[in-house]
């Protein structure tokens, strides 16, 4: 197979410059993007995407990191569940460092509770065979992009034939969350940025709807700065236009279906929950999925159910991380930003994870808002 | 069946005594190690002494380019030369799993002895210790060292507004390489890391009469730990452009896949410089000559404009603060 460059050419700084130049030039009103995807955030922080854009361009950071929607109460589920003797925890990335109501996995962890934190999802079926005597619960997070991942393993468990391996489901859906944003009338978004590998899955045609609905272009865009750029431009030709569709500029990888064999598999094993709270939003009804009825013996939340808290909790009232998500307010806005909330010890959503706006704004963002000193 | 090491090779009698001599004496081979008394007994020609101290433990113990045994001789030889310091002699301590491959062991020691003939460096006196199964993972390394110091005046202290600012080799390999290498993540890839003692790049500067102001080698943190630091202590701006700063395009690969950034793994035999304005094409030029320091480039600037802080200058004109690293190193999700 011959090498293909997925990074540098997709980074050339001519193509930036002039993308930048041709955007300035035909921008002529204030456009607020809302990036759905924490990866988009990341990209436009890394890159400092807006500092090489005209002013009247403002990125608005939508709910698109699943650890950083996740709210305390599932995460004290998972304290709950690994914290059961004789029992193996396993999960993504950096749930692991999320505080629930008292503590984290990663502090429980330190204690000598067995908690996993997997790169490749299937390990999970390894880890289980591996401890035949023992529980091993995968609590599944993501959205569109990690959920087929974690049908496969349901498919795996079934056909193997597994008893010891359980799944706690908190997996969740774009267009619900897009809409809850959009529904309450007050956010100020003209326009979306598509998530990118969410679309790989789900296909473009999920915001076909949104675009309708509000009026707002919606561009699906790939992770890189110039594909992030590029996408831009396509909104602000749109805008210009006075049209709203869907665009695919991550044409490399999107179609208007998506994965079709993903799809099935997720509509075999999952389906949609009627509520799940999403942190710093509130509920969002049937924007998340569980593990349909025929598989309750493999639901976590069913078989353990006596375990598992049951209260609500909201983050601390000084967090504006609601407003954030809305595009109501930036991350410098909130009081606690980066003094009583850091990446080491997030007090709200977006701090927690470093796909969260708050956590790139800390990590990326201090030198510049639009190129000035903070 | 394979030779083990059993718990009798640290109890101290005749296993011990065959395993120092015929693993560890016919390896390390000197006179003074092998006069086997209680202490060595040293002359040193300069008065100013460097001394440090380091243990090595690294899962996997083997990984492409190298081994636990090549960590434990180059990272404690590149601590004694970023103090200007000639490395001179070496104590060794190993921590060894019961059951431990002597095969493997040998390697390592093998790996620890070639490395030791780039700086000249001896093992002067050392340690054996086996402890039973689970106590340690597999094998765990410390070694100290002292050497002469040869150049005075390198210290994080000394960062001047005009300093230029150097990397020796590409940044992130040995991370990298690490990471793809770990059970949970299995990468294939041809990454090798850059250990490497580097005691005959910085005595070739020192005879060029180079003004080196700082010196550091990017180990953990990486390179934004060492410009961190060094904008902090100095209390003065480090501007690096990173369109100079290399980067092997495989690093570039797994911190996209993985959610990293090159700039906060690992290296093991890779510096970061501070000279005087003036100096740096002479330095880049020594440094090319030099294996392990040939992919060298000047990466920026020493100035006064964010005080303590690092700024990276993106090619399309865009800029950020460098972070310095924190917390766990985990995988990004989707």
């Amino acid at each position: 197979m011959p090498e293909v460059d997925l990074i540098e050419g997709f980074r050339d700084p001519a193509h930036m410059k002039a993308l930048a130049q041709v955007i300035a030039k035909e921008c002529v009103s204030k456009i607020n993007i809302m990036e759905v995807c924490g990866g988009h955030t990341h990209t436009i922080m890394k890159f400092g995407l807006s500092q090489i854009l005209p002013d009247n361009i403002e990125f608005v950071h939508g709910p698109g990191c699943p650890v950083c929607i996740m709210p305390k109460e599932r995460i004290d589920h998972a304290i709950a569940l690994a914290s059961m003797p004789n029992t193996i925890l396993a999960t993504l990335g950096d749930m692991i460092r999320v505080p629930g109501s008292q503590t984290s996995l990663q502090k429980l962890r330190a204690e000598g509770k067995d908690i996993r934190s997997l790169y490749s999802p299937l390990d999970v079926i390894k880890i289980a065979k591996e401890n035949p005597d023992k529980h091993v619960i995968f609590f599944a997070i993501g959205f569109e992009t990690t959920t087929p991942m974690t049908s496969v393993i349901i498919e795996q468990v079934t056909e193997q034939k597994l008893s010891n391996l359980y799944f706690h489901i908190n997996h969740v859906t774009v267009p619900e969350a897009v809409d809850a944003i959009m529904s309450g009338g007050d956010a100020k978004i003209d326009a979306f940025l598509g998530p990118s590998h969410v679309s790989v899955i789900t296909g473009y045609k999920i915001y076909e709807p949104i675009a309708q609905k509000y009026g707002t272009p919606v561009v699906v865009s790939g992770f890189e700065p110039t594909d992030v750029m590029e996408s831009v431009l396509r909104i602000v030709r749109q805008i210009n236009a006075k049209k709203s569709f869907v665009d695919n500029e991550y044409a490399r990888a999107v179609s208007r279906e998506g994965n079709l064999k993903a799809q099935a598999l997720n509509d075999k094993y999952l389906e949609k929950r009627s509520h799940f709270r999403w942190r710093g939003i509130g509920d969002i009804p049937y924007s998340a999925l569980k593990l349909r009825d025929e598989y309750a013996h493999l639901d976590a939340e069913v078989v353990f159910k006596t375990l598992l808290p049951t209260v609500e909790l909201n983050d601390h009232k000084s967090c504006i991380c609601g407003s954030i998500l809305k595009g109501l307010a930036k991350p410098f806005d909130c009081k606690v930003f980066g003094k009583a909330c850091t990446p080491t010890s997030p007090m709200g959503s977006c701090m927690v994870s470093s796909e969260g706006a708050c956590s790139a704004y800390f990590k990326y963002g201090k030198l510049s808002q639009k190129g000035g000193m903070v | 069946m394979s030779k083990k090491i059993l718990l009798s090779h640290g109890g101290g009698g005749e296993e011990t005594q065959s395993l120092i001599k015929e693993l560890f004496f016919k390896h390390f081979d000197n006179e003074i190690l092998l006069r086997m008394e209680d202490a060595a007994s040293l002359v040193m020609e300069s008065k100013k002494i460097a001394f440090t101290t380091d243990s090595f433990t690294v899962t996997p113990l083997f990984f492409n380019g190298g081994n636990i045994g090549k960590l434990a001789i180059a990272g404690t030889v590149n601590d004694l030369v970023m103090m200007g310091a000639k490395p001179r002699y070496l104590t060794c301590s190993f921590m060894i799993e019961e059951g431990f491959a002597y095969d493997s062991l040998e390697q390592i020691v093998i790996a620890m002895r070639d490395e030791m003939t780039k700086s000249g460096v001896k093992i002067v006196a050392g340690d054996t210790k086996v402890v039973p199964k689970g106590g340690v993972d597999g094998l765990f390394i410390n070694t100290s060292g002292i050497g002469e110091i040869v150049y005075e005046g390198i210290s994080a202290h000394h960062l001047k507004e005009g300093n230029v600012i150097l990397v020796s080799n590409e940044v992130g390999n040995h991370g990298a390489c690490i990471l793809a290498k770990r059970e949970e993540i299995e990468l294939e890839s041809e990454l090798k890391t850059d250990c490497a003692s580097l005691w005959k790049p910085v005595e070739a500067l020192i005879h060029a009469g180079i003004k080196v102001n700082a010196l550091r080698d990017a180990t953990r943190g990486g390179l934004s730990a060492v410009l961190n630091e060094w904008a902090e202590t100095s209390e003065i701006c480090i501007e690096v452009d990173e369109a100079k700063i290399p980067v092997a395009s495989e690093v570039k690969g797994v911190c996209e896949l993985l959610g990293f950034e090159p700039y906060e793994f690992a290296n093991e035999g890779t510096m970061v410089l501070c000279v005087e304005k003036g100096e740096e094409d002479k330095a880049l030029a020594i440094l090319r000559t030099f294996v392990e320091t040939q992919k060298a480039s000047i990466i920026g600037i020493v100035s006064e404009k964010y005080k303590g802080k690092v700024v990276l200058n993106t090619p399309w004109g865009s800029k950020r603060f460098l972070e310095p690293p924190k917390g766990e190193l985990l995988p990004r999700i989707c």
